[in-house]
């Protein structure tokens, strides 16, 4: 990316996001004190988030869950409808901000085929594993954050419990379950303490709108199966307690000879607390060609592999054989110009999604003391923040490694409050170009021979399988 | 109403971490329900288990097998069973936060306070333990997936700084 469009970038929030943010802080604040005590400051931000979407075909749910919020009566249809409007206020911004992205790093982006503009709904009629979630997430909005005591935290599990043996469920299970876990962590506040009250709504509109009848089940239709080259840049690590999930960004030339795509592949587990840091990979040991390929820095021959719209693959291994030995930054420096991005569905579009491919060189890793300690790389004067709390513990990419970089393959990532910072994927030694650190290096196994040597000693995947197959298949 | 304030970054995960350890002697152990509490492999019998725990604030100890049988080495002191259990919350959460969690004396270093930790025997929730314990383990049973779990965008693997 230039110095120039990355200035640019950084100095300006598009029209209108400003205004979007304080119209979800407003609700925000409605969700802090919960729907059933919204008072005349919650009253009036409700009111001014109808009069917001009172031209879109929300208007008229929206303005019945408000009216029902002002007399007393927040459940039924009420939730769903507000977050069916904090979740259009973030794709307009995410909108904005992608748009901006793209600008600035030249990027051209496909369109979303007519047939995938409006998700189709779920198989058709109520799925009772839904209803236990949709009534749990009721009462969290009722009760508000402030609100919510150890019982109410703790039925997270009840929810969960019929949609986490359904894997076309997992999307919802997962979430649920991250959330449970923070609420459990945190609830009942401490009188003072305040709410993370943007990331608990986040999460809650995003669960209330997966838990509806119409939201589809699994990941739809592939749009069609895509045969060629597939060179990893790198991989986006993400945890938390019970859940593990690898994407892997990636440029794919078709073998028609078509233009080069960004494309992503995931590959996910679900975990508990104690497997963490370097016994993480072991999880996804059934993905050895993809997790090979990164671990060994080679490029993948794939053939028929379903691509789904958005841009992601349906990993199959049986469909993906090693290429070639691949260099990610050359891959990076050949493609990343050109490479046409893929279209964003409807549901997907939120801020926090954004995760666009980057290949930064020539700046200078700056630390920082203030505010918080930090790491800014400089670009000719250019100060792009590095989201450090995005260095993945299973692996060897971390401050120290990051703050001695010359290079990096990255994602552009934004944040409300924060704005744009880059997530390192990959890192280039400043004074030796040739020693890279990633964050998927520890695929097959840790590099660090501490952490390697740690592994083999505790083996704790291996000793909680042992227990579960003893204990749970009598 | 407070006034709003809307808190971190949104996509900064909130629990904090826990540390890897050796799993064999104490293959589960939480903070839940106001109890520190747990599974113990029991040192003689292959296939028996303990299920300990200890209450916050009261200290209450409980110590049986995973067929209700009390405990024999619990008196007033912990058992080696509880001894175990608190040496591996310490290790899995950090002593720090075990005592808080506790509501051990915050005059005293965590270590200590944790070490010199007694209480009144009282019957465990030892069948709930349990079953939780088998929750746990079923994680591990349930197959991944490759579609892509865009939610995990809020859970972002990081480190502590
Ligand atoms: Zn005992």
């Amino acid at each position: 990316m230039l110095p120039a469009r990355l200035t640019e970038l950084l100095d300006s929030a598009p029209p209108g996001v400003e205004e979007a943010l304080e119209l979800t802080d407003g609700l925000d604040a409605v969700l802090a004190d919960g729907l059933a005590r919204p008072g005349a400051q919650g009253t009036a931000a409700l009111e001014d988030l109808a009069a917001a979407t009172g031209s879109t075909p929300l208007a008229a749910s929206v303005r019945a869950a408000v009216d029902a919020v002002g007399s007393g009566r927040p459940t039924g249809p009420a939730p769903a409808a507000l977050a069916g409007a904090r979740t259009a206020l973030a794709g307009a911004v995410h909108d904005a901000l992608l748009e901006q992205a793209d600008t600035a790093l030249g990027r051209p982006r496909d369109d979303l085929p007519e047939s995938a503009a409006s998700p189709a709904g779920g198989a058709g009629g109520a799925d009772p594993a839904l209803e236990g979630a949709r009534s749990w997430l009721a009462e969290l909005a009722v009760a508000g954050w402030r609100g919510i005591d150890r019982d109410l935290a703790a039925g997270a599990d009840a929810a969960l419990a019929p949609l986490l043996e359904d894997p076309s469920r997992r999307r919802l299970a997962v979430l649920i379950d991250g959330l449970g876990a923070e609420l459990r962590a945190h609830c009942p506040l401490s009188g003072e303490a305040d709410p993370p009250a943007r990331r608990w709504s986040d999460l809650w509109a995003r669960a209330v709108l997966l838990a509806q009848d119409a939201s589809p089940a699994g990941p739809g239709a592939p749009a069609e199966e895509v045969s060629g080259r597939l060179l990893p840049l790198g991989a986006d690590v993400h945890e938390h307690p019970t859940a593990f999930q690898v994407q892997v960004h990636a440029v794919l030339e078709p073998s028609g000879g078509d233009p080069a795509r960004l494309v992503r592949a995931a590959a996910s587990a679900p975990k508990v607390d104690v497997l963490t840091r370097e016994s993480l990979w072991g999880l996804l040991a059934g993905h050895s060609v993809l997790l090979g390929a990164l671990a060994g820095h080679h490029a993948l021959e794939v053939a028929g592999m379903p691509l789904l719209h958005g841009g992601d693959l349906l990993w199959d291994d049986e469909r993906a054989r090693p290429g070639e030995p691949a260099d990610r930054f050359a891959a990076a420096r050949l493609h990343l110009e050109d490479a046409l991005a893929p279209a964003v569905p409807p549901l997907e579009r939120h801020p926090a999604r954004i995760a666009e491919p980057v290949l930064l060189e020539g700046y200078a890793a700056k630390k920082k003391r203030s505010p918080a300690p930090g790491l800014d790389l400089d670009l000719d004067g250019t100060r792009l923040p590095v989201s450090l709390h995005r260095l993945p513990e299973s692996s060897s990419l971390d401050l120290k490694a990051a703050a001695a970089s010359g290079a990096c393959i990255g994602l552009m990532r934004w944040d409300a409050g924060t704005g744009w910072s880059v997530q390192p994927l990959g890192v280039a030694a400043k004074k030796a170009p040739a020693s890279q650190t990633h964050t998927a290096d520890w695929a097959m196994g840790p590099t660090d021979p501490k952490y390697a040597s740690a592994l083999k000693k505790t083996d704790p995947l291996g000793t909680l399988r042992e227990r579960a197959g003893r204990l749970l298949r009598k | 109403m407070a006034p709003h304030a809307p808190g971190p970054p949104s996509t900064v995960p909130l629990v904090p971490p826990v540390h890897a350890r050796k799993l064999t002697k104490v293959p589960y152990v939480e903070l839940a329900d106001g109890r520190v509490q747990g599974v113990v492999s029991s040192g003689s019998a292959g296939e028996r288990v303990y299920v300990s725990s200890v209450s916050a604030g009261s200290h209450a100890l409980s110590c049986a097998t995973n067929n209700n049988r009390p405990c024999g080495g619990l008196g007033g002191a912990p058992c080696k069973h509880i001894r175990a259990l608190l040496d591996e919350a310490r290790r899995h959460y950090g002593a720090e936060r075990v005592a808080a969690y506790l509501r051990l004396d915050p005059d005293q270093a965590p270590e200590a306070a944790l070490s010199a930790l007694s209480g009144p025997v009282e019957p465990g929730p030892t069948g709930v333990v349990f079953t939780r314990f088998l929750r746990y383990l079923s994680y591990l049973e349930l197959p991944g997936t490759t579609a892509p779990l865009p939610e995990m965008h809020w859970f972002p693997a990081g480190r502590a700084l």
